[in-house]
């Protein structure tokens, strides 16, 4: 570790704080279809679209029926995505003649995109042509951000409205998302991004003779409209590279500055929606409050990945691994020169806490404590910061259980900003948080004693495979789409197993959160009492930390255990598998 | 239901329309308009022939010039159709041997100096275009001695090519193996008659 890397995650932090009032507020702004800049623009685009598709913007939709829009439309792009998919050797823009996608691979990819993930059982690169890649998933990276951002606006307002039986429209929230602050900022993102040398074009792939030359050395280079599916490939916590490596291809993630705009559209959008919940439910502070919980928790997970990954190996010997001034050192294996440790610790840490799985070093390559961390970050529910509007309604499903907590400890009926919380939100609360161990553990346990379906596509030993098949479940179900990229995952038993999860972790968590939000929008409000617990302090922050961490390691520590921190002792003690 | 399905299938219609075909070739119009080099991936002609890209590493094994880093991209290494890294954990047996087997090898090109850590471990991407600058300096005697140059001139060499951190403070300090080679090779070509 140097004051180096130390100075550009203080600069990183010091980015996504500064940006996330002015975005935050907009964001309001923007749901609370309050007149906002680009009207004049916007306002009639948006009736033309609301007008061909049949959709009522004044309209307003109680939870069921917001539940339902969002499924049928997740359902209909994943079915197009699906059909681009197979079909796409008929299509245009594929000028390397791929044929098409397998349909169990077709179908994990379908689903995997949909629901934010992003996981990747495939090459991109050889696999799809440019026509899927632009049509077939940067669609899902705009469609299933902007259904994540309506989903924790609808949410926002369940918890600020006072007896009311609608929560929102969804077609007009996942199009204000899209038409007031995606789109208009991958435009301008993916400029500076091509600037850099993000590359973005639709060139055949080029065949270059090597420079030293020889008979058989050329080089094929894998081209394509890489910048403006990039763009939206961070801003909406999406995460799926349009190369294999992802952002550690030099034509995804070029330059170190590139590297921190990655980063910081990763955040951004989750940190501005602390504000945005602040302000719609005029609570301020109560946002500046979660925000606080997200920002120590990222700072823990940070200090130890860069910790862990800065350390040299034990096992290597006659290298140097010492950090210098001509060599950042550490564990440089997976990771690239440009990034050094330091980037590459933060950008783990980052992409996990948000659930957007971009990577710019392979995971599967960290240290155990170091691999420990993205694995963490996911198992505790991508609530720091969080995925795009995915990351705000976990943390609020935190809140719940933790008010719930501080109301039995004081016994009295737990109150969140005005709205009392009862038996069935807390069960709605539970329900969301007991799927997602369900899922992952089940999965994993499944696969994990089943040597020709599970174990057959390791590709490390010891307990570093335990976390392989750990990782992959858990990355899943959180939506992350990381993964300790080993791991064969392009077989009918993984592409199969990882799509449930991944459905299982978007949807069947998305609709007990959206009852909730009904069921809150119903009540009266009742101003706080002398009794009532206040989610505006250091002490809730400090609870809320508490919480998070508790159910976390209560729920997955034993697995852990076996995993990375076994590895770790054993490395210590020498041992290689 | 019936009514929020039609909905449904006419707004994914439209905006896989917008979002999918009308946004992406905007956006390569207006990155070929603007930065038409960067946006075909820097690539590096010799005679209008494409040699390769600037910013993704090509194999070079002869002594004469700088090596990039190890490459677990494709079967060969270095296949930018194939990009990633080697996924080796920490205690893989076959990363401790690959790792200790490329460290033997390069002790011998530079007896007594410690092997830098990225010139034995493979890159995230496979395609690393940089080396650390412990990296190329470790090289430079082989260089040399290949290239029938003085170490002085090699370093220096190595000093011009050498990029510090972006505006001094993001990313690390590196060294583009491709630019290094290119100048190499003109350096060569002038000094000789």
């Amino acid at each position: 570790m140097n004051w180096q890397g130390w100075l550009q995650i203080a600069l990183f932090l010091a980015a996504v704080i500064a940006i996330a009032k002015p975005l935050g507020l907009y964001m309001a702004r923007v749901f609370e279809r309050r007149p906002a800049f680009g009207d004049a623009l916007l306002d009639p685009m948006e009736r033309l679209l609301y007008r061909v598709s049949g959709i009522k913007q004044d309209e307003e939709m109680a939870w069921t029926e917001y539940s339902i829009a969002m499924l049928l439309f997740s359902a209909v792009t994943m079915v197009l995505t699906y059909v681009i998919e197979r079909a796409q050797a008929y299509l245009p823009w594929n000028p390397q003649h791929l044929p098409g996608v397998a349909p169990d691979l077709a179908l994990n990819t379908a689903i995997s995109f949909t629901s934010n993930t992003n996981w990747q059982a495939y090459t991109p690169e050889s696999t799809m042509s440019y026509l899927t890649q632009m049509a077939g998933l940067a669609t899902h990276n705009f469609w299933s951000a902007a259904v994540g951002m309506a989903l924790a606006v609808a949410l926002i307002r369940g918890i600020a409205r006072k007896e009311s039986r609608t929560i929102g429209n969804f077609w007009v929230d996942i199009t204000r998302a899209t038409t007031r602050i995606l789109l208009p900022a991958c435009i301008v993102y993916g400029l500076i991004l091509v600037s850099q040398g993000v590359i973005q074009n639709l060139r055949p792939y080029d065949v270059a003779p090597t420079l030293e030359g020889g008979p058989a050395a050329r080089q094929v280079i894998a081209q394509g409209p890489v910048a403006s599916q990039e763009a939206i490939k961070m801003l909406g916590t999406n995460g799926g590279g349009f190369f294999n490596a992802n952002s550690a291809h030099p034509f995804e993630n070029p330059t170190p500055f590139t590297n921190f705009l990655q980063m910081l559209s990763i955040f951004a959008i989750p940190a501005a929606f602390t504000v945005t919940l602040g302000r719609m439910t005029k609570s301020p502070r109560h946002g500046w409050a979660v925000l606080a919980a997200m920002t120590a928790l990222f700072l823990a997970g940070v200090t130890v990945a860069y910790w862990a990954e800065a350390a040299p190996n034990p096992l290597l010997h006659g290298v140097d691994q010492r950090v210098g001034a001509a060599q950042a050192g550490g564990n440089m294996e997976g990771k690239e020169v440009r990034f050094g440790i330091a980037n590459s610790a933060l950008f783990a840490t980052v992409t996990t806490d948000a659930s957007c799985g971009a990577v710019n070093s392979m995971h599967d390559s960290f240290m155990p404590l170091g691999g420990l961390v993205p694995m963490a970050n996911i198992l505790l529910g991508e609530i720091v910061f969080g995925g795009v509007g995915a990351g705000l309604y976990g943390m609020i499903m935190m809140v719940v259980i933790t008010v719930f907590i501080a109301g039995l400890m004081v016994g009295r009926t737990p109150e969140y900003l005005g709205k009392k919380i009862e038996a069935y939100d807390v069960k709605m609360a539970m329900l969301y948080m007991l799927i997602f161990p369900l899922s992952i553990l089940t999965l994993s346990a499944a696969a994990a004693v089943s040597p020709a379906y599970g174990l057959s596509s390791l590709n490390n030993a010891g307990p570093h495979g335990l976390s392989e098949i750990l990782y992959a479940f858990a990355s899943a179900t959180g939506n992350n789409g990381s993964a300790f990229a080993g791991l064969n995952a392009n077989t009918h038993f993984y592409n199969f197993t990882i799509a449930a999860a991944m459905m299982i972790g978007r949807f069947f968590m998305i609709v007990p959160m959206l009852a909730m939000a009904g069921n809150l929008a119903a009540k009266k409000s009742v101003p706080p009492s002398s009794g009532t617990f206040p989610v505006t302090t250091p002490l809730f922050a400090t609870l809320l930390i508490g919480v998070i961490l508790i159910v976390g390691a209560l729920t997955f520590f034993p697995v852990l255990t076996l995993g990375p921190v076994l590895e770790q002792l054993l490395l210590h003690a020498g041992k290689a598998f | 239901m019936r009514k929020n399905l039609i909905t449904s299938l006419i707004y994914t219609l439209v905006t896989a329309l917008v979002l999918g075909i009308v946004y992406p070739l905007a956006m390569t119009a207006l990155a070929q308009a603007l930065f038409r080099d960067k946006a075909n991936g820097q690539l590096v002609l010799r005679n209008g022939v494409v040699r390769g890209s600037r910013i993704l590493a090509q194999n070079f094994t002869g002594a004469g010039y700088f090596h990039p880093r190890p490459s677990a991209a494709g079967t060969g290494g270095y296949d930018a159709t194939s990009s990633g890294g080697s996924n080796y954990g920490p205690t893989n047996s076959k990363y401790i041997d690959r790792v200790q087997a490329g460290a033997a090898a390069l002790e011998k090109e530079n007896p007594g100096s410690p092997v830098p850590i990225d010139l034995v471990t493979a890159s995230g991407s496979g395609l690393d275009p940089d080396i650390t600058p412990a990296g190329a300096e470790f090289q430079a005697p082989r260089v040399a001695r290949a290239r029938g140059l003085s170490e002085e001139q090699i370093r220096q060499l190595i000093a011009r090519h050498t990029e510090s951190r972006q505006f001094d403070v993001l990313g690390e300090p590196r060294v583009n193996v491709m630019d290094l080679n290119l100048a190499l090779d003109e350096l060569t070509a002038s000094g000789k008659p």
